[in-house]
């Protein structure tokens, strides 16, 4: 039996906290770990492996170059290339993406009859892999099957593998695959509208338009910034599509080479680890980028209303 | 069952005593309780016998044992809470049942007391039911159950009927002192409401600023308080204080009644207040309400500010002077005077209770 | 713009209205059902353009391949083919990679859940120095794109002699940042005092885990775990670089790669494939569609 005299009280209570805080370190061991060795550790060895340039021969060590190798990625054709198309890629998916997502989510936004299914109908893309909607617009697409050349559109070279209409075939299928999460945020955006401001204003004479586009739309605007920064990062990481469809085999490759394929190409093909390396960085400033863009869009419109 | 003290107990936050040097016993079965405005530490101390907070410096006895550093879940103690924590997900069987699971107790006893508990309070019709298709008394009441169904050593209860509405928590304030006399549980009782404090308490302590001020029987500390605190805080209203100085000293004419000079007039004081007074400085005499009347000839000239009617009663606000107010009870049938009429207030003999200007110490007064 | 006639009227300035009182209601009715059908319109549009790849899809899977190029397509198969199907489940191993996708799916969504409760328990109720600095190291990995990593995790793995094996294919997503967030918010809603009298009532912190705090966090673990579900059998950039030589531990994913890349004759095949790949995923959203909503917009409403 423990007797209370022999400790005094608050010699216990530091032994409890010391007890309550390596149960906390405990428990938040294991994300920790994995964190650490999976993220912030190969995160972190990207700054030391772009100043080393890899020789293309395996077994050589690794030459010190400083910044230099980083300037010559970075100036070099084929990163110049990749980043274009990417950039463009970008510029075609969200938009569109979002506007077509925003577009049914308001259709969708009603008490009405058979909702429910229009609303199962309009979120089931997001289930779909990258690898599903390659393969199904693959099809789709493709110069002998599909239904594409039946409906006229028929390039020649085919598609795929046209330098024009490759990447927009790629995008088309990407805004597809996007439009399921793209109608999921906005329609929660539109349920977290409050009811009661869209009364007040048509109880103050304004017609469903001004509503919609004056009070709804502001009040919307943090979900369409998160659905801004979602939709970029994710038209950032495409890689499925182009790696299923297109490859290097096909003509139109060069102007489909996205960002993470050429990081991936690098690694695995070209085995530079340190192109790489600043190739990876790259990708993280524009997904910094573009996630620190909407937290000061959001702030100043936040700021704005109060 | 078991006694609880404190003994010299203190607790900080953040360096600011939540409860300072309290010394305190609670007797084996008695009901006492801990009164206070919020803040004042009521409910810490509760916590420290719980073993929710563990006192800076001090002692927490339960049965006589020091339990500072004994679990919370091995002090044999059964709280509830003023949101009665009832657990959401599970029926209200289960959550009756939930402080024996942990007990050792077969699950055919378990049974058996959950609906025996149960049946006392007259839950056994929503046993079934999850806590949010219960009305605010009915959680009561089942909070009520989890605490008694394990036979703790000690209730603690915090502040259990604040969320009722008023007509409820008249009935549970009987049911609650029925419930505690039929047990003969040590209960620690913690409430802001003096009314609660007065008809259910053996005992009561007040607290203010984590000090405690007097502890004593209800009526004890209405008739006796031990300062200006406990005066004005027990009470409905609570006693009226008015700043005076004394008038008429003559050293060793006690036989000779003095008069304390107040805004508006005087106050004639008892002999044992008198005698109290001595040569203090500065006094503030107090008066309860109901031992004040509306007279022609009476010794205190004051200006109505307010009369409000409540039922059997009347309480009328009055103006004394440029500082002080002061209310008078009177019965309904009483002739009422309108709102800035001039009236003279009568003070009953006897009742006048002689405090320090300073800290406020009582000095003396009748009882 | 057109005269004030009253057809234009509904759409004029709300000024107006009181001078007419009489004419709005008799013109409402009319204008709202068009209004309506005009919604239902543009639903049942976005609706089938939406459904139409994966409807022709499973259509076209079920033909017999003579009827694959037959214009225009038919829109029904009246005589449904599953040849295809048992083709692409044997030949195609596809039997073998919705296995490994089962396998690497449920160890990703076990190990998500268990590592999100331990660590949003711990910064939810315990009290530990550094807290909220570590909790910013948490929400920081959401900064930090897989892709971004990909260099160091193939070295990684390599050096761990990971290569084609379920661990090189779960580990690096153990652990979510998303989640522990999510789990964590849950546990905060937990009134003190329910933890407090659970103390009292004898239960530990363990306990108090298992029979109070994640039976109340259900909703947050049902969406944690639809989401994980979705994102991990969707995954195809890391299972595509672990999974190189081998059907060992090949998910499905990169088993319909396979079928499209290997047998480009059989365009039907890798239609029955994907079908069977994208299953699962359907019946899971008709299902969970409430979790895999909350879920997704989590950082949203946030």
């Amino acid at each position: 039996m423990r007797r209370g005299r022999e400790s005094p009280p608050a010699r216990t209570r530091s032994s409890r906290a010391v007890r309550e805080a390596a149960l906390g370190y405990l428990l938040v061991l294991p994300a920790l770990a994995v964190f650490g060795v999976f993220v912030f550790y190969p995160f972190a060895a990207n700054f030391r492996l772009a100043l080393y340039q890899t020789p293309p021969y395996p077994g050589l060590p690794s030459r010190y170059v400083g910044l230099h190798q980083v300037g010559q990625v970075l100036a070099s054709s084929g990163f110049l290339q990749s980043l274009g198309s990417t950039l463009l890629f970008v510029v075609m998916v969200v938009p569109a993406g979002l506007l077509i997502g925003l577009l049914l989510a308001v259709a969708a936004h009603r008490r009405l009859r058979a909702m429910a299914v229009y609303r199962v109908i309009f979120s089931s893309t997001v289930v779909t892999s990258v690898a599903v909607s390659a393969l199904v617009f693959g099809t789709l697409m493709d110069p002998v099957v599909g239904l594409l050349p039946w409906l006229g559109l028929n390039p020649s070279p085919p598609i795929l593998q046209n330098t024009t209409w490759a990447l927009p075939a790629i995008a088309v299928m990407s805004v597809w695959q996007f439009l399921g999460l793209s109608f999921i945020v906005m329609s929660a955006g539109l349920s977290a509208v409050p009811e009661e401001v869209l009364e007040a204003a048509r109880v103050d004479g304004a017609s469903e338009r001004t509503v919609f586009w004056r009070v709804t739309v502001p009040l919307l605007s943090p979900t369409i910034f998160f659905g801004l920064v979602v939709a970029t990062i994710y038209a950032f990481q495409t890689f499925g599509q182009v790696d299923i469809l297109i490859g290097y085999s096909s003509a139109a490759f060069e102007h489909v080479n996205l960002l993470v394929y050429d990081i991936l190409d690098t690694i695995e093909v070209a085995k530079t680890s340190g192109q790489a390396a600043v190739l990876s960085l790259a990708l993280f400033c524009l997904t910094l980028g573009v996630t620190l863009l909407q937290l000061r869009l959001v702030e100043r419109r936040v700021h704005y209303a109060a | 069952m078991a006694d609880v003290a404190f003994r010299g107990a203190t607790r900080r936050f953040g360096g600011r005593p939540a409860v300072e040097r309290l010394d305190l016993e609670v007797a084996d079965g008695e009901l006492l309780v801990l009164l206070g405005p919020s803040g004042c530490g009521k409910t810490t101390a509760l916590r420290m016998v719980a073993g929710l907070e563990e006192p800076d410096e001090g002692e927490i006895l339960i049965g006589g044992r020091v339990v500072n550093d004994v679990e919370p879940k091995d002090r044999d103690v059964a709280m509830v809470f003023q949101s009665y924590a009832l657990y959401p997900h599970l029926n209200v069987e289960h959550n009756i049942e939930f402080p024996l699971r942990r007990r050792g107790v077969d699950a055919q006893r378990r049974r058996q007391t959950v609906r025996e508990v149960a049946a006392s309070l007259g839950l056994q019709e929503l046993l079934a039911r999850k806590p949010r298709e219960l009305s605010g008394g009915q959680r009561q009441r089942v909070a009520l159950a989890r605490a008694i169904v394990r036979q703790p050593r000690a209730f603690l209860m915090d502040e259990p009927l604040s969320n009722l509405d008023a007509a409820l928590r008249l009935q549970t304030r009987a049911d609650i002192v029925a419930l505690q006399t039929r047990l003969g549980t040590t209960t620690l009782y913690v409430t802001h409401d003096q009314v609660e404090a007065m008809t259910m308490g053996h005992r009561i302590a007040v607290l203010d600023h984590g000090v405690l001020q007097q502890v004593g029987p209800p009526h004890a500390l209405y008739d006796r308080p031990a300062n200006l605190f406990v005066a004005k805080f027990l009470g409905s209203p609570g006693m009226n204080a008015l700043p005076a100085t004394l008038e008429g000293t003559t050293a060793h004419a006690a036989r000779v009644a003095r008069v304390a000079r107040v805004d508006g007039g005087h106050v004639p004081l008892g002999d044992d207040g008198a005698a109290a007074a001595g040569q203090a400085a500065s006094l503030v005499v107090g008066v309860r309400p109901e031992h004040l009347a509306l007279s022609p000839s009476g010794t205190l000239e004051a200006k109505v500010l307010l009369v409000e009617l409540l039922g059997a009663d009347v309480h009328v606000l009055c103006q004394l002077g440029d500082q002080t107010k002061l209310v008078v009870r009177q019965d309904a049938s009483a002739p009422r005077p309108a709102i800035g009429d001039g009236v003279r207030i009568v003070v009953a003999s006897g009742s006048v209770h002689v405090f320090t200007g300073g800290s406020g110490a009582r000095l003396g007064g009748p009882g | 713009m057109r005269p004030d006639s009253s057809s234009s009227f509904g759409e004029r300035g709300s000024g107006r209205r009181p001078e007419h009182p009489g004419r709005r209601p008799g013109r409402r009715p009319g204008r709202r059902r068009w209004r309506l059908a005009a919604r239902y319109t543009l639903l049942t549009i976005g609706a089938l353009v939406v459904l139409a790849p994966l409807y022709l899809t499973v259509v076209s899977s079920l033909l017999p391949p003579s009827a694959l190029a037959e214009r225009p397509p038919p829109l029904f198969p009246l005589d449904p083919q599953w040849h295809d199907y048992a083709v692409a489940w044997s030949q195609g191993d596809l039997g073998v990679y919705l296995r490994n996708s089962a396998i690497q799916t449920a160890i990703i969504v076990c190990g998500q859940l268990v590592t999100s409760v331990l660590a949003g328990y711990a910064f939810a109720f315990l009290r530990f120095p550094f807290k909220r600095a570590l909790f910013v190291v948490f929400l920081a990995t959401l900064m930090i794109p897989f892709e971004v990593t990909l260099v160091t995790n193939t070295q990684t793995i390599s050096e761990l002699g990971w290569y084609n094996t379920f661990a090189g294919l779960t580990v690096p997503f153990l652990a979510t940042g998303v989640g522990t967030f999510l789990l964590r918010q849950a546990f905060l809603q937990i009134p003190r005092d329910l933890q407090e009298a659970a103390t009292l009532d004898g239960y530990g912190r363990l306990r108090f885990l298992l029979r109070i705090a994640l039976p109340l966090a259900r909703p947050a673990l049902a969406a944690l775990g639809v989401f994980s579900f979705l994102a991990a059998w969707n995954q195809y950039l890391w299972p595509l670089v672990v999974t190189g030589s081998g059907n060992g531990v090949r998910t499905v994913q990169i088993g319909l790669k396979l079928l499209q890349g290997t047998e480009v004759s059989r365009t039907d095949v890798a239609l029955a494939g994907t079908v069977i790949a994208v299953l699962p995923l359907l019946v899971l959203l008709v299902v969970f569609q409430k979790q895999l909503v909350r879920s997704l917009t989590a950082g949203a409403v946030k």
